[in-house]
């Protein structure tokens, strides 16, 4: 249509840009397709029952990721468990508290510092923190508290977008009919933002699985099978801290990509759930 | 009555200390780097920390200069964003202008998988496809290298980038567009000289955004880079600021341990460096 008319010079450029935009789309698109095929190809057909459901072994030299995967879950559990509550409360006191200003943008700022902070310095401070100060030595207790305070500005920020969204007629409607502000906040506020509440845990349940840097000297690297309770008072890798040692100072690559494998198929479920969880609320508000 | 009273001014006092959790939290990460970060900064000395060129914590006559940990990581940081920003700039245009929904919300998907997959995983891949390709391709003794470490940085990068200046480019106001339609230019003209200024402060953020995730990756970096503690060169091996510390944490005591917080230290007062910049960005964008 009009293009006709447009002088080459224009022309060229149009061509150009559209070349370049499609090289880097394409290569952004390639780069995960080849991550994707390669790690699950990989890793894949190292997976066995006996590697996910023993623990490693020096006498029969048997190789087993139980005990990590277990870690896994305990540390999960532990940081989740505790940095919900801090997290929407602070989103709470945030939208529906506040009125210091001041007071609130220092508590924003704190927590942009806080995402910003790399995950090595916070392992080096739990360190010093947990593992030292409070005396709780390696421990994955003190691995899940250093995940908290490396979550919590997510879990902050999700629950206050969505608390952002709750309309504030329903609040007035509550304070009308005479409910207190706890009242209101517990039966009114919090129900419309589960959502929000929701995708922040989902990330944050990523960003803890995913985590290394934090957890090595937080947490540690052993491989022994325990309970919950005794699990998060002694030291255990979890699966990327296992991955790190087999590849990096064992050469096991074969178990490394096992892990990887089970690490991505966990990844493309987080991202699976939390697109589930935008649609199911998106639609559920629409109705 | 007075009890509901009472009841409402301890939930009010709750909540208020669940909010200043935060504060406390970065409170006491700055008081405990800052106070076992100085201690071996006062005893080596400023300067000679700062700009020695020898890096030699276990030798029998201890040398602690960072000046190569601190060069790797920036020459690290500007070759990952001078790789991946051009990349993820162009695939966030496309995306948020050009391709259709069907197409945009898998390449979304897409993104995030790539910003949830662990940085042990992509040290992993690194280490057996980047490394050996690397020495192969270009026919170097060992493939860990600085370039190694660059590229793997530049894809950890991608998602932070694309995302960020997606989403900005998506809040352009309609009306800057079409007007700029109606006066004759084509759409690629619109994005780029239209779109793309009105969403420069996002994606000046997502650039700063990179930096800060570049500059403090640890375990990605620490499996591709080879982790000597070499002066930056594109072929050599080298240590990160990152890398340097846990390198050495586990088994480190003394002086060296004490440098090691040392070196902690530095590498927060660049986090702070750019989360100030990116927070410059992110109000001027506001207002803007």
């Amino acid at each position: 249509m009009l293009s006709q008319k447009l002088s080459p010079r224009r022309r060229g450029y149009a061509a150009f840009m559209r070349i370049l935009m499609a090289m880097a789309a394409l290569s952004t698109a390639a780069l995960v397709a080849f991550l994707l095929a390669y790690v699950l190809g990989k890793g894949i057909p190292h997976l066995s029952w006996e590697l996910l459901s023993t623990k490693p072994s020096y006498l029969t030299e048997r190789i087993g990721i139980l005990p990590d995967i277990l870690n896994t879950l305990y540390i999960v559990a532990a940081a989740l468990g505790i940095t919900l509550p801090l997290g929407v409360g602070a989103a709470v006191y945030l939208t529906e508290y506040a009125e210091n200003k001041r007071l609130v943008s220092a508590i924003e700022l704190a927590a942009e510092t806080l995402s910003g902070i790399p995950s090595i310095i916070y392992g080096l401070v739990g360190m010093l923190f947990f593992c030292q100060f409070m005396s709780m030595k390696t421990s994955l207790l003190a691995g899940a508290l250093t995940l908290v305070i490396m979550n919590l500005p997510t879990m902050m920020r999700t629950t206050q977008e969505s608390l952002k969204t709750v309309p504030q007629s329903y609040r007035e409607g509550a304070f009308g009919l005479g409910a207190g502000k706890w009242r209101v906040i517990r039966t009114v506020v919090l129900p419309g933002c589960v959502d929000g509440i929701l995708t922040g845990c989902i990330l944050s349940v990523g960003r803890i699985i995913g985590e290394s840097a934090a957890l090595l000297f937080t947490a540690g690297f052993a491989h022994s099978l325990n309970g919950f309770l005794e699990g998060l008072n002694s030291a255990g890798a979890t699966l990327t801290v296992a991955l790190y040692v087999y590849a990096k100072e064992q050469g096991e690559f074969d178990v490394a990509f096992a892990i990887a494998a089970i690490l991505m198929l966990l990844a493309l479920a987080i991202d699976l759930a939390t697109a589930l969880v935008g649609r199911y609320f998106k639609h559920r508000r629409n109705t | 009555m007075n009890t509901q009273r009472t009841l409402e001014h301890l939930i009010y006092g709750l909540f208020l200390l669940l909010g200043l959790v935060a504060v406390g939290c970065v409170l006491l990460i700055t008081a405990y780097l800052v106070f076992s970060g100085l201690p071996a900064i006062r005893e080596i000395g400023l300067v000679d920390f700062l700009f020695g060129d020898t890096w030699a914590s276990t030798a029998s006559e201890p040398r602690f200069g960072i000046l190569p940990f601190i060069l790797t990581s920036i020459w690290g940081t500007a070759g990952a964003i001078a790789l991946g920003v051009p990349v993820g700039f162009f695939t966030a245009v496309w995306l948020a202008k050009m391709a259709s929904p069907r197409v945009r919300s898998i390449m979304e998907s897409a993104v995030s998988l790539l910003a949830g997959i662990p940085s042990v995983v992509y040290g992993l891949v690194g280490m057996l496809v980047l490394v050996p390709g690397i020495r192969t391709f270009f026919d170097v003794p060992d493939g860990a290298s600085l370039l190694a470490a660059i590229l793997v940085l530049a894809v950890m990068i991608l998602p932070s980038i694309i995302k960020v200046s997606m989403t900005a480019l998506q809040a352009v106001p309609q009306e800057y567009e079409d007007a700029s339609l109606a006066l004759g230019a084509t759409p690629i003209e619109t994005y780029f000289r239209v779109s793309v200024p009105a969403a420069k402060s996002g994606i000046a953020a997502s650039v700063v955004l990179g930096v800060g995730r570049a500059i403090g990756e640890a375990m990605a970096v620490m499996m591709v880079s080879g982790n000597v503690a070499n002066m930056p060169s594109l072929f050599e091996s080298v240590r990160f600021l990152t890398s340097a510390v846990v390198s050495e944490m586990s088994y480190s005591s003394g002086l060296q341990r004490e440098a090691l917080f040392s070196i902690a230290l530095v590498l927060f007062f660049f986090i702070l460096l750019i989360t100030a910049s990116l927070n410059f960005f992110l109000k001027r964008g506001k207002e803007a």
